[in-house]
C-alpha cells in the first residue's frame, strides 16, 4: 500500500498511523516519524508552501524510490502545508516490514528526502515578521549519506 | 497572449506577488533576467535557482524558450520540509 498526501489542513499522525499498522497485519516492524513545528525562539507561526506541479509528484517518486529500496509492505508519506503554529503535526512517515530493519530505514530515508530534496519552502512568524528558512547544510549532509 | 512567472519561496517577496503575467508571445531565460530589474533578476540569475516549464524542470536555463500560454516557476533552494 502506497498512500501519499499533501493537506492543507491540520491531521492526526496518532490515527493515521494506527489506520496504517491496521491496514497491515502481516507486517512485522511498523516504524513512523513525526515532524511538528518547534516552539521557541519567539516563533508564533510556521508556513510551509509548495508549487502543486512538482511537490506531489515529487512525493510520489520518493515513496516509490523507498519501496524498491527497501522491502516493504507498505509505506504512508502525509505532508501539511500552509500555515501551522508550534506543536502542529508537520509531517509523518509510517514504514510497515516483515522484518523492522527495512521499516526503520525507510522512514529515515524517507524523511531525509522530504527534508532536503522536496519542493517545499518554509518561513516562520517571529514577532510579528515573516523571516525564510534557508537551506541547512545538515539537511545536505544527510541526504548524501543515501547516494 | 501571456505568458505566466511563478514565484517560489522569498523569490515571492522580492516580485512582490507570487505570480506575474507576461504579455508576450516567446520568452527566454536572458530576456526574463533583463525584464525583472535589477534586485529580481539578480536573485533569478542565481545557479541555485531552478526553473520548471510547465511542470518540468529545465535542465539548462540558458536554453529556456517559454510560448504563449507557458507557466514558468522561479525556484530557489529548498528549505525542508
Amino acid at each position: 500500500m502506497r498512500d501519499v498526501r499533501l493537506l492543507e489542513t491540520g491531521f492526526d499522525p496518532a490515527a493515521e498511523l494506527a489506520g496504517f499498522a491496521h491496514a497491515h497485519p502481516e507486517a512485522g516492524g511498523i516504524a513512523s516519524f513525526v515532524g511538528q513545528v518547534r516552539a521557541g525562539q519567539g516563533v508564533t507561526a510556521l508556513e510551509l508552501s509548495h508549487y502543486a506541479p512538482l511537490t506531489l509528484p515529487g512525493m510520489e517518486q520518493l515513496a516509490d524510490e523507498a519501496l524498491s529500496r527497501f522491502d516493504l509492505m507498505g509505506l504512508q508519506l502525509i505532508h501539511r502545508v500552509g500555515q501551522m503554529t508550534p506543536g502542529d503535526p508537520i509531517v509523518s512517515v509510517c514504514a510497515a516490514a516483515r522484518h523492522r530493519r527495512d521499516a526503520i530505514a525507510a522512514v529515515d530515508f524517507a524523511m531525509d528526502h522530504l527534508k532536503g530534496d522536496a519542493w517545499f519552502w518554509k518561513r516562520e512568524l517571529r514577532a510579528g515578521e515573516w523571516h525564510w528558512i534557508e537551506p541547512r547544510e545538515q539537511d545536505r549532509d544527510d541526504l548524501a549519506r543515501w547516494k | 497572449m501571456a505568458i505566466r512567472l511563478v514565484f517560489l519561496g522569498k523569490l515571492a517577496d522580492l516580485a512582490g506577488a507570487p505570480q506575474r503575467e507576461i504579455a508576450t508571445a516567446t520568452l527566454g531565460w536572458a530576456d526574463l533576467l533583463a525584464g525583472c530589474g535589477a534586485e529580481l533578476g539578480g536573485a533569478l540569475a542565481s545557479e541555485k535557482v531552478r526553473v520548471a516549464l510547465n511542470g518540468v524542470i529545465v535542465a539548462d536555463k540558458a536554453s529556456l524558450k517559454a510560448c504563449d500560454g507557458d507557466e514558468l516557476a522561479l525556484l530557489p533552494p529548498v528549505s525542508g520540509g
